[in-house]
């Protein structure tokens, strides 16, 4: 589980983030939606360490996560998987390599035991046959999926996805999402998703934290969000005609 | 701040390692066809230049050798390819990290809990500065070869006048003290792209500025420490 507690973050002079309280909890998806501009990138950036927050706290499993130094979060960085909005490959290293930097980098596993446990992963992403491919060979579906099977390859206890879906066609965003969805609660993490795609949000969000100018706004899961009046939430997730029928029915 | 970062203990040796070897090959062999080309012609132009400037019945042709030697292991090789190497490696150095950077790569890497600093760069610059001195010598010795090429084949310089020219009056000093000037321009164009990659923020725009920025701040350091160590070592 991880706690935010009234965090705030400012850059120069302009508020990002303004006092944003919530709970993600564990074996849930905890979406994190909102407009562009809203703040839920830089949130997840705090959350993960990527930027240091200027007032709250963040914390993890009960553990205090914010303040620390970059060698007392090391324990927790192994814990934390990030899907990033581009997938974040790395470019001079084929689908296998990606998958198994983490494992060189911060086990003892032989490479039979790594390669088992890239095969493993590739597998629980639906590709099997991906090995020897370079990143500027995939698509950007395929990107997404090897960067979650980097990502869990270590076995984290957090998953933090940063637009799983952008640039991605409603099918493959489908699967992605599902994806998602079935390795949290496989493996039990605590998984947090930022996104404005209304099928994500739909399909499957089991907590909606609805962030409008880098303040929580809104929280609530699926059935609150049809049922919501608030006006800021509904211009944004039923912003199109059809949005708005489904609605009303 | 940056360089103390970079300096950090690495996570797994085996994997920086590989990196290591993977810059050791990128800057030696990789340099290597760039370096013979423009070492050889220099060397040339220098001999026939210097021929044509010395052209006087007091001065023996074999002076000719002496300072075609000494021009290129003083200045030529040590400072010129340098400038070189700072065009061809120190702006790729620069569009890899900065594209890691925009890319979100490098902050992969810091979710991960490697040090992206140490893990991109000290590879980079240990690299550099064991393989730049080799390329160097590689250079002088093109150098004094393409001298010799040139002038004989011009008929400008007999070759035994030219060959006892490179033996007078050789100082064996001046190659060490090229030497130390071919590690400290390493460290220089590694380091000082590496920075401008590093903090490179935006898009591909931002990324051929940082390239840009790259070769040029590392040829102003060198051309500056080349004046400061020719200061403090030679005179």
């Amino acid at each position: 589980m991880i706690e935010l507690k009234k965090i705030s973050k400012r850059f120069e002079s302009r508020n990002i983030l303004s006092d944003v309280s919530a709970t993600f909890q564990k074996g849930h998806i905890n979406l994190v939606i909102g407009g562009s501009g809203s703040g839920k990138t830089v949130m997840m950036k705090c959350m993960v360490g990527l930027e240091e927050i200027d007032e709250g706290e963040i914390i993890y499993d009960g553990q205090r996560f914010s303040g620390l130094t970059k060698k007392e979060r090391k324990p927790y960085r192994q814990q934390i998987g990030m899907v990033f909005q581009g997938g974040a490959l790395f470019d001079s290293l084929n689908v296998e390599q990606n998958v198994m930097f983490p494992l060189s980098m911060f086990t003892e596993m032989s490479l039979e035991e790594k390669r088992d446990r890239v095969n493993f992963c590739l597998k629980r992403v639906n590709l099997p046959t991906a090995q020897k491919l370079m990143p500027s060979e995939l698509s950007g579906g395929m990107k997404k999926r090897v960067a979650i099977a980097r990502a869990i390859a270590t076995n984290p206890n957090y998953l933090f996805c940063d637009e799983p879906n952008s640039g991605l066609d409603p099918r493959t965003s489908i699967v992605i999402d599902n994806l998602i969805k079935e390795i949290t609660e496989e493996f039990n993490i605590t998984t947090i998703v930022n996104t404005h795609d209304m099928n994500s949000v739909l399909e499957i969000g089991d907590k909606i934290i609805f962030l409008y100018q880098g303040s929580k706004w809104w929280e609530g899961n699926v059935d609150d969000i049809l049922r919501t009046d608030n006006k800021e939430i509904n211009d944004f997730i039923f912003a199109s005609k059809l949005a708005k029928g489904i609605k009303k029915v | 701040m940056f360089v103390k970062d970079m300096m950090n203990r690495p996570e797994k040796f085996s994997i920086y390692w590989k990196q290591f070897v993977r810059e050791l090959d990128n800057f030696g062999y990789g340099s290597l066809g760039i370096v013979a080309l423009v070492s050889t012609f220099m060397g040339a132009v220098i001999t026939i230049q210097t021929v044509y400037n010395l052209f006087n019945p007091l001065i023996p042709l074999s002076a000719v050798g002496i300072v075609a030697r000494d021009s290129i292991i003083l200045e030529f090789s040590p400072t010129m390819i340098s400038l070189v190497l700072a065009g061809k490696i120190g702006s790729s150095i620069a569009s890899e990290i900065g594209t890691m950077r925009v890319t979100e790569q490098i902050d992969a890497l810091e979710i991960m809990g490697i040090n992206s600093a140490a893990y991109l760069v000290l590879p980079k610059v240990v690299a550099a500065v064991l393989i730049f001195p080799f390329v160097v010598t590689i250079s002088m010795f093109l150098g004094i070869f393409g001298g010799w090429i040139a002038g004989t084949a011009s008929g400008v310089i007999p070759s035994v006048d030219y060959i006892q020219g490179l033996q007078n009056q050789f100082i064996p000093y001046n190659v060490t003290f090229a030497i130390i000037k071919s590690i400290t321009f390493a460290y220089i164009i590694t380091t000082v792209s590496s920075y401008h990659g590093y903090h490179t923020k935006g898009g591909a725009l931002e990324v051929g500025k940082s390239s840009t920025d790259a070769v040029v701040y590392s040829s102003i350091m060198i051309l500056i420490f080349d004046y400061i160590l020719t200061q403090l070592i030679l005179i």
